[in-house]
């Protein structure tokens, strides 16, 4: 699906400083080695079983089918990974990668912190430098997150740049790989930036579709007519969609974050509100004023609070095979509650977001009707945000 | 021939490169008069961008003044037309690949044409997707202006022979900012480069001082310096043009001595 220059539609590229083209193009020879070497494979295939726990659990939500009254409801428990979230896949995949290369150092961005936690756990694990760039906004709506990554070593760099989210935090991120190029690799935390980036997370998260199709096909001895993953710059979505793009019966819906609502500025929800646009390496859907600015996106869930979105999901959309819908954040902190007390679960809230849309179209589906819902993270690092929405102030 | 070569016509080129609306339109107005009129060969306006990646917090920071004064791509547009009267120097524009991408190319590069831009910079355009502007450029007669970096290696040659009006050499690894020293072998590019192309080449990142601008203009034809003329306008604001002169004039002195 991807031409040499990393293309999908007119989507994605190579829009980066000079500075860094050599440095893309070393990785993306390293990637095309490396992807089809079987030792290579071995050694991630034993991280992902070994040590991040894979296969993750496809699990049937019986009370949730049950309470909703219609389609019967898989989750895909990515939340019960080592580091609790879907981002250790992509991280062990490119620490080992950037391990083979020769570099010592890896530096990431982080929204959440879940990327940043993965990395600096990878990092620890392979005897790795890490410095872990955070918008500021952020380290204190994840406190606890930061308090992880220097538990695990890495240096955490909070960005006071722009809004200082998410955004601001891949801006310096990119900046610090120009700086220092030989030994470090950039451990892009999702299917955005330049070509290769977008191709290398997508294949190293794949497994999660992969596992859903194996794990489906035992359970129920057939596909799921719909899988469902929140969207902020697509990894967890990517990857659960992946192996079935070519699936035309089984409906692929990102859920992205529409903050206060798609009708007001307070919104992340790119492909809602956002048009075409050039920016962090990449061509996508971007929020953005009519001069081009990128916009000031906001959403209660600082992974999926990013003006962008990777540049598969823009063409998945512009050819109509995944369908992206809104959900705010009152949505997803109601479904972030209803998880906990429905099925014992407590999601991510950006994986809630995934949550708050299956409650909605689950009940409109008959009973023989399979989706799959992806817990792209666990909760707890949400508990004191959510409990500050509704109005308590807990201290961790 | 490209309208940019004037510039380096005389002898080694000073180039100044100012953020349009930092911190009002009427300041970059003036400070861009006193740089011509203190010996600037060649002037590369900023046209502002929310996040500009390759800069570091000295532009930044410009950028956001510049953004919260309100100006906007069209504002940019109907300053250089007033520049226009007075200034016959070449002027470029340096913006990144969203602001020319969301006016449209083709309307953005027939502006440039229309008020007499002659050449655009865009960091986060490299000669891998040039494709996305240069016929634009090319229709308009604006010269898209190709950077080369310390880790360019293998590529130098290729966009050097493609490259039009001048090159912008990166003087070392990083974003935009003063430094104390610059990249090994900057000499050695600039030669590789003159092997296959005979557009003028100037050096930019982090030079702030003249003997950095001299030091930069003896290897090649000319040096350009950014972020130490923004931290005048940063401290001075509207009183900033008198001073950028001044200093525009002993950077001047100092390459060309």
């Amino acid at each position: 699906m991807t031409n040499i220059k990393g293309r999908f539609g007119i989507h994605g590229g190579q829009y980066i400083p000079e500075t860094l083209m050599n440095a893309v193009i070393e990785l993306q020879e390293a990637y095309d080695h490396y992807k089809n070497d079987p030792e290579f494979n071995k050694e991630l295939s034993d991280l992902f079983n070994e040590y991040a726990n894979r296969p993750s659990r496809l699990y049937y939500a019986k009370k949730m089918t049950e309470d909703l009254g219609g389609a019967k409801i898989y989750l895909k428990r990515e939340d019960l990974n080592h580091t609790g979230a879907h981002k250790v896949n992509n991280v062990l995949g490119q620490a080992l990668l950037a391990k083979k290369m020769g570099k010592t150092r890896l530096i990431a961005e982080t929204g959440a912190g879940q990327h940043g936690v993965a990395t600096a756990t990878a990092a620890a694990l392979f005897g790795m430098e890490c410095v872990v760039f955070m918008g500021e906004e952020d380290t204190k709506r994840q406190a606890l997150n930061v308090y992880r990554m220097r538990l695990l070593g890495a240096t955490v760099i909070p960005v006071t740049s722009g809004t200082a989210t998410l955004k601001d935090a891949v801006s310096e991120a990119m900046r610090e790989w120009t700086k220092r190029i030989s030994d470090t690799h950039y451990c892009l935390g999702s299917v955005m930036g330049p070509h290769p980036f977008p191709t290398i997370v997508r294949d190293f998260q794949s497994v999660i579709s992969k596992e859903i199709k194996e794990q489906m096909l035992q359970k129920e001895g057939r596909l799921p007519d719909a899988v469902l993953a929140c969207v902020g710059g697509g990894s967890n979505a990517i990857g659960s969609f992946y192996h079935f793009i070519d699936d035309k019966d089984v409906a692929l819906i990102g859920c992205e974050a529409a903050g206060r609502g798609i009708d007001t500025f307070e919104t992340a929800a790119t492909m809602n509100t956002g048009k075409i646009g050039i920016f962090h390496g990449m061509k996508s859907y971007f929020c953005q004023d009519e001069y081009g600015q990128i916009a000031p996106v906001y959403s209660i869930s600082a992974g999926l609070d990013y003006p962008g979105v990777g540049p598969e999901h823009a063409y998945l959309h512009d050819i109509g095979r995944a369908q992206y819908v809104p959900v705010t954040d009152e949505e997803a902190v109601n479904a972030f509650e209803y998880l906990s007390r429905t099925e014992g679960i407590i999601p991510a809230i950006e994986s809630s977001h995934a949550v708050a849309h299956a409650m909605k179209i689950a009940p409109e589906m008959s009973k023989d009707k399979i989706i799959v819902i992806t817990i792209s993270g666990r909760g707890d690092k949400d508990c004191a945000a959510i409990a500050r929405y509704r109005g308590e102030d807990i201290h961790e | 021939m490209s309208n940019i070569s004037k510039a380096f016509a005389n002898g080694k080129a000073f180039i100044p490169f100012i953020t349009c609306g930092d911190p009002d339109t009427d300041t970059t107005y003036r400070a861009v008069l006193e740089a011509v009129a203190k010996g600037a060969d060649l002037i590369e306006l900023g046209i502002p961008f929310s996040d500009p990646t390759a800069e570091g917090p000295v532009i930044q920071s410009a950028n956001v003044r510049a953004l919260s004064g309100g100006i906007t791509t069209d504002d940019v547009f109907a300053l250089v037309e007033k520049l226009r009267e007075d200034v016959t120097i070449p002027l470029v524009f340096m913006t990144y690949a969203n602001v020319v991408f969301s006016y449209g190319p083709d309307r953005f590069m027939q502006r440039c044409a229309g008020v007499g831009i002659d050449g655009i910079i865009i960091p986060d355009i490299p000669y891998e997707e040039k494709e996305e502007f240069e016929p634009y450029c090319k229709a308009c007669g604006v010269d898209l202006i190709s950077m080369i970096a310390p880790t360019s290696e293998g590529r130098i040659k290729e966009i050097a022979s493609q490259a039009s009006g001048f090159i912008y050499l990166v003087s070392s690894l990083g974003v935009t900012g003063e430094r104390t020293s610059f990249a090994s072998g900057l000499e050695e590019i600039v030669n590789t480069i003159r092997e296959v192309t005979d557009v003028p080449c100037a050096i930019g990142f982090g030079i702030s001082n003249p003997d950095q601008a001299k030091a930069m203009a003896d290897i090649s034809d000319g040096a350009i310096v950014g972020s130490a003329i923004i931290k005048i306008l940063a401290s001075d604001g509207r009183d900033a043009p008198e001073k950028i002169g001044e200093f525009v004039k002993s950077m001047k002195d100092a390459i060309r001595a």
